[in-house]
């Protein structure tokens, strides 16, 4: 909410400067945020009268004017503005003057003519943004001679609030004043604004069908308008300052009442009302042409006032524009009514709308306040566009208007939760400054609420007022007390800070990428992949929830790589998205992604590329923290973004628990990537989870080793020999050790060679080469009988 | 036996002149061998009369003792020139990089956030956590944002559908764990959040950290010093200026703004401050009696402060990190800066 500071100062100033008062309001909860000069510096500029105007001999678009300017002189000025004219008061910035922009008024020669000085348009005072055509008009009463910035007031300042949505009772400039006052204990007064008596007794039905959307609603038709007069400079000056243009006077003053007040207004042509005025719900499909020229299909659940024809308005939102108030109105019909904040909650946004006084209506309007407004704008529309009153009407419903609350505060109370105690005059003197009905009871303050603090209702809303006004940052500080009791830890989890450490030992950057990713990137690389899709995304390309953490990763590559960043190491942790939304699994997982040198460019190599097996060997270290890598397995399967040949279903106990491999070929190329990247994902869930050490004691004994070549068929997994030989090789082998894989020369084609290291050890005696011969008996064979293995001679 | 002296100087010159073990090794066995020159000699004594037999023989052995000394230091001679010249062959430039996987680091989100976690963690609270795709009720309904409350517009929400969304703070956690735990309850809530809204000072996804504390007897004052004594520490500034400005949240009341003295111009007046000074870095307030009712607590034994914070912007604050949207981009070039 924007507001002129000399506006307020009007109704309350207290010996603050323009910084200090800022600080204050900001510091009781209602925080600016600008404080911007009305007017741009200018200086010797005064008002004049133009008193003869001449074409000039040698340009079409130019006058020759002559000005009094009080100086007691006449003084020559060319001016090209259209709307110049003998009798106008003008503001006139003399030789010497200093306007906006450093701009110095020199004597000047205009095609030959001598101008001395210059007669301003608005924004040559920097009072507007946009140059409008022609020169500012001063009132006719101007006093010549003085100077432009005391006559408008210039030296003022907009101030900008930024209320929080509690505080609808700010949203006006008697309501920021009304806060002031509280601040600084100083009264508040406004314009005196007294009934206006009725010149006829003409009215205009009105019929309220929802009263509990409407329990107050007056209304007043004013005959024989003049809608073409125009908005005094001041209302015009003041609207500006407040971020509003003047349109027409009659609209002009129902927003003049409103910011000073708080009520929004309404006028209607009374011309174009039929029957009667009708507050009711819409019927669903009803359409309605508003203001801004929109048209739109109304919900049944939206108030209208209607007529007997059909909608006019929506309540509190914005009127339509077949009933506004135009150029030709004659007569009006002013409504101020009091629509409750539920009501109009929500009705302007389903239109796509936002209006100044839905903001008001859905925040609380005072409901005191409709006559006291509908009085004033009376009385301003006859100041400026004339008419004749007829009587205020009011329809009101008693019962449905929001009622006295009471709340009693709890001396005890609020000593607790403001650790400090308070003197008891201070409290109620607070409370009745912020217009409460206070009386002093036994527990405490028992407290009638003033109509326009919608907000205030519970006892803490109250503690909350004591507390602001008192000042937060008097208030003590001390430490919360609580018992060291010590909480239960479950050693077997390795904690996510622990995984993402090792990452980062193992030389990976934690990357943090958005959660919704493009669809098509996604479908790219997961074409099954079903998960939630937003409905109102900032982006296209940022609409889909990830159901992967392989998007985030890839994306994050190409933008390395488009910046010369050609070895990437990267992981993150967070959640992925699977299935519907009905029945939606948020599953937390940790991914990586490498790419381009295995070491870093040095002296000492670096020129390898990384491949499946580094981060194989990166991952493994992970499934390791949990004290049980065999509980992992890896087998071959196929992923569509993964190279079939590279690629493996991690599991955790038997269950899938996450993939690894190299992005598929096809894959890359669709992406554009020029390089080789190899991926992992796993759930942390997986990750997490592991097992207490359990000690084993160190045996005595000498172990055995025996080495085994075995030739197998290529495609065959080494991890099926390997399982042979853990069933086979009996409860003392300690350690198999793969030490070499060989396919070539001497081996047979599609053979491979697999050399494996087996070592057993005995807790409590030495072994002997016959049980030992035993057990590697039995590995060949069961091995020759389901691979296909042989031992290599 | 005349031949003694002679012997024993030509064998003292050979052995100066051994360039190597193996040659010294060959003169030992030449002089001092069994089948050696000077074990000849002493073989040959019984060959003299036995009176001259004690004092030859103390002569041979004199002889015999002074060569094997004279060979045992040309060996430590020899031995320590021969560690000399490996010790010199093996020097390395011990400059030159060393070997490896150089390690990565962490995001300076996690960063922030672990260190955060670290300073709760300490005093008893703990980390809790949430889903992300949360429903109306735990977003807004149970924090006392009913729908088409003004409220409602203060975050702009990313919808599903009518009732589900992206969750617009991580509040929900708290709700989540007062109705499924008793107080005294402590927590801290950290976890990516999302709003629409994307321009140089938003982006759709941040991370924010919020804390509750729920017990009997709890005060302003203990918010307020828990929020001094965390801003103090985070920025490991004892003295910086911390100032409660009261606010609204829907979810707390009292409710405050807290600004800290500008960290980057110590309050003078920044372009990151808008020259006021101050920098507003958490909401925070006591618990609404509202809130408690939907986690089934009793507000009338039990009182309790919440607060919450940007991670990217006191990420910012305490880095100097002057553009929020490179906590997104993932350059490695921004990433290697807080590893």
């Amino acid at each position: 909410m924007k507001f002129s500071e000399q506006w307020l100062r009007e109704w309350v100033s207290p010996a603050l400067a323009t910084q200090a008062l800022a600080d204050q309001v900001t510091m009781a909860g209602l925080e600016v945020d600008a404080i911007e000069p009305v007017a741009a510096e200018f200086t010797d500029v005064v008002v004049a009268e133009v008193v003869a105007r001449e074409q000039h001999p040698d340009a079409d678009k130019l006058n020759v004017c002559q000005v009094e300017d009080g100086s007691g002189e006449r003084v020559q000025v060319v001016c090209g503005a259209p709307n110049v004219d003998v009798g106008q008061k003008v503001p006139f910035a003399r030789v010497g003057a200093v306007l906006p922009g450093d701009f110095k008024i020199k004597k000047a020669k205009l095609r030959g003519v001598e101008s001395r000085g210059m007669i301003c348009a608005s924004s040559e005072l920097g009072l507007e943004e946009d140059a409008s055509p022609g020169i500012l008009v001063l009132p006719a009463d101007a006093p010549v001679g003085e100077g432009v910035r005391d006559y408008l007031g210039l030296d003022d300042h907009t101030i900008e609030v930024d209320l929080t949505p509690n505080r609808g009772d700010c949203l006006s400039v008697k309501g920021m004043a009304r806060e002031v006052g509280v601040l600084n204990r100083l009264p508040v007064e406004g314009p005196a604004i007294a009934p206006v008596a009725a010149s006829h007794d003409e009215t205009f039905p009105v019929r309220v069908e929802d009263a509990d959307c409407c329990p107050r609603y007056l209304g007043r038709v004013i005959k024989g308008v003049d809608a073409t007069a125009e908005t005094p400079l001041w209302m015009v000056e003041r609207l500006r300052r407040s971020g509003i243009r003047a349109i027409d006077p009659v609209v002009d003053v129902t927003n003049y009442v409103m910011l000073e007040l708080g009520q929004p207004l309404h006028a209607f042509d009374r011309a174009n009302l039929n029957e009667a005025v009708v507050v009711r719900r819409a019927r669903e499909g009803e359409r309605l042409v508003l203001l801004d020229g929109q048209e739109i299909t109304l919900s049944a659940s939206t108030l209208v006032i209607a007529d007997e024809r059909g909608p006019l308005a929506i309540a509190g939102v914005m009127g339509g524009e077949h009933s506004g108030v135009g150029a030709e109105t004659r007569d009006i019909f002013l409504e101020s009514a009091h629509f409750s904040p539920l009501a109009v909650a929500g009705q302007a946004r389903s239109y796509g709308l936002h209006t100044d006084a839905s903001h008001r209506f859905e925040r609380g309007v005072d409901p005191a306040l409709a006559r006291e407004a509908a009085e004033r704008a009376t009385a301003l529309l006859l100041e400026i566009v004339g008419g004749e009153p007829g009587p205020l009407v009011e329809v009101a419903d008693a019962e449905r208007l929001p009622g006295d609350r009471e709340v009693l505060l709890r001396r005890e109370r609020l000593d607790q939760a403001l650790d400090k105690v308070l003197d008891g005059e201070e409290v109620g003197e607070i409370l009745e400054r912020l217009g409460l009905a206070v009386e002093s009871v036994e527990a405490g303050w028992q407290a009638r609420m003033p109509s326009w603090r919608f907000d205030l209702a519970i006892e803490e809303d109250l503690i909350e007022e004591v507390a602001r006004i008192h000042g937060y940052n008097r208030l003590p500080v001390r430490r919360p007390q609580a018992r060291l009791g010590l909480e239960p830890d479950v050693e077997a989890r390795t904690p996510l800070a622990r995984l993402r450490h090792q990452m980062v030992a193992r030389g990976y950057f934690e990357a943090v990428t958005y959660s919704f990713v493009a669809p098509e990137l996604q479908s790219t690389l997961l074409p099954e992949a079903v998960s939630p899709t937003l409905a109102n995304p900032i982006s296209s390309d940022l609409s889909v929830m990830r159901a992967s953490l392989f998007p985030g990763l890839v994306r994050a590559l190409q933008h390395n790589l488009n910046r010369q960043q050609t070895r990437v190491r990267l992981f993150e942790t967070g959640l992925v998205f699977r299935g519907e939304l009905d029945g939606l699994h948020q599953v937390p997982m940790l991914g990586a992604l490498v790419c381009g040198a295995r070491d870093p460019e040095g002296w000492n190599g670096g020129k390898d590329k990384v491949d499946f097996f580094d981060l194989k060997g990166d991952l493994e270290t992970l499934l390791a923290m949990g004290g049980e890598p065999e509980a992992w397995r890896f087998e071959p399967a196929e992923h569509p973004a993964l190279h079939p040949g590279q690629c493996a279903r991690v599991l955790y106990r038997g269950e899938e628990a996450g993939w690894i491999g190299t992005l598929h070929p096809a894959v890359r190329a669709e992406l554009g990537l020029k390089v080789d990247a190899v991926l992992f994902e796993v759930r942390l869930e997986a990750l997490t989870q592991g097992q207490v050490p359990a000690f084993a004691p160190l045996s005595r004994y000498p172990e055995v080793r025996r080495d085994l070549a075995f030739l197998v068929d290529a495609e065959r997994p080494v991890q099926a020999l390997l399982d042979t030989v853990h069933a086979q090789a009996g409860e003392w082998l300690v350690d198999v050790r793969l030490f070499d894989v060989y396919q070539g020369k001497g081996v047979a084609e599609g053979r491979k060679s697999v050399a494996l290291g087996l070592t057993w050890q005995h807790p409590s005696r030495t072994l002997n080469d016959e049980e030992i011969n035993h057990l590697v008996d039995a590995i060949v064979e069961e091995s020759r009988l389901h691979l296909g293995a042989e031992l290599r001679a | 036996m005349d031949h003694l002296p002679t012997l024993v100087a030509e064998a003292r010159d050979a052995v100066q002149a051994a360039e190597s073990m193996a040659a010294l090794d060959e003169l030992r066995v030449r002089y001092l061998g069994k089948k050696g020159e000077i074990t000849a000699l002493l073989k040959g004594l019984g060959k003299l009369p036995p009176e001259e037999r004690p004092a030859a023989g103390e002569r041979i052995n004199e002889a015999k003792q002074a060569l094997s000394q004279e060979i045992d230091a040309r060996r430590q001679a020899l031995e320590k020139a021969d560690l000399e010249a490996r010790l010199a062959a093996e020097r390395l430039d011990v400059t030159l990089p060393g070997r490896g996987q150089p390690s990565g680091g962490l995001h300076p989100v996690t960063r922030t956030l672990e260190r955060i976690e670290g300073l709760f963690t300490r005093v008893g609270f703990d980390v809790a956590v949430g889903p992300e795709i949360e429903d109306d009720y735990h977003n807004f309904e149970a924090l006392n944002i009913p729908a088409h409350h003004p409220a409602r517009g203060m975050a702009d929400t990313f919808y599903f559908d009518a009732t589900r969304l992206l969750r617009t703070h991580t509040s929900p956690v708290q709700v989540r764990t007062m109705k499924d735990q008793e107080p005294p309850i402590r927590i801290v809530c950290p976890g990516r959040v999302y709003r629409s809204d994307s321009d140089l000072t938003h982006t759709p996804m941040f991370h924010q950290v919020e804390g509750l504390l729920v017990d009997e007897d709890v005060r302003f004052s203990d918010l307020k010093g828990t929020v001094e004594d965390f801003l103090h520490a985070f920025f490991e500034r004892d003295d910086l200026s911390v100032r409660f400005r009261p606010s609204y949240f829907p979810f707390t009341e009292p409710s405050a703004e807290v600004d800290i003295e500008c960290v980057m111009c110590s309050g003078d007046g920044c372009r990151v401050c808008s020259h006021t000074g101050w920098l507003e870095v958490m909401g925070c307030g006591m618990v609404h009696p509202e809130v408690f009712r939907h986690a089934g607590i009793d507000s009338e034994r039990y009182k309790g402060f919440a607060f919450g914070m940007g991670a990217e912007r006191l990420a910012m604050l305490r880095y100097g990190v002057n553009d929020l949207r490179l906590f997104f981009d993932n350059d490695l070039r921004f990433l290697k800066q807080f590893a």
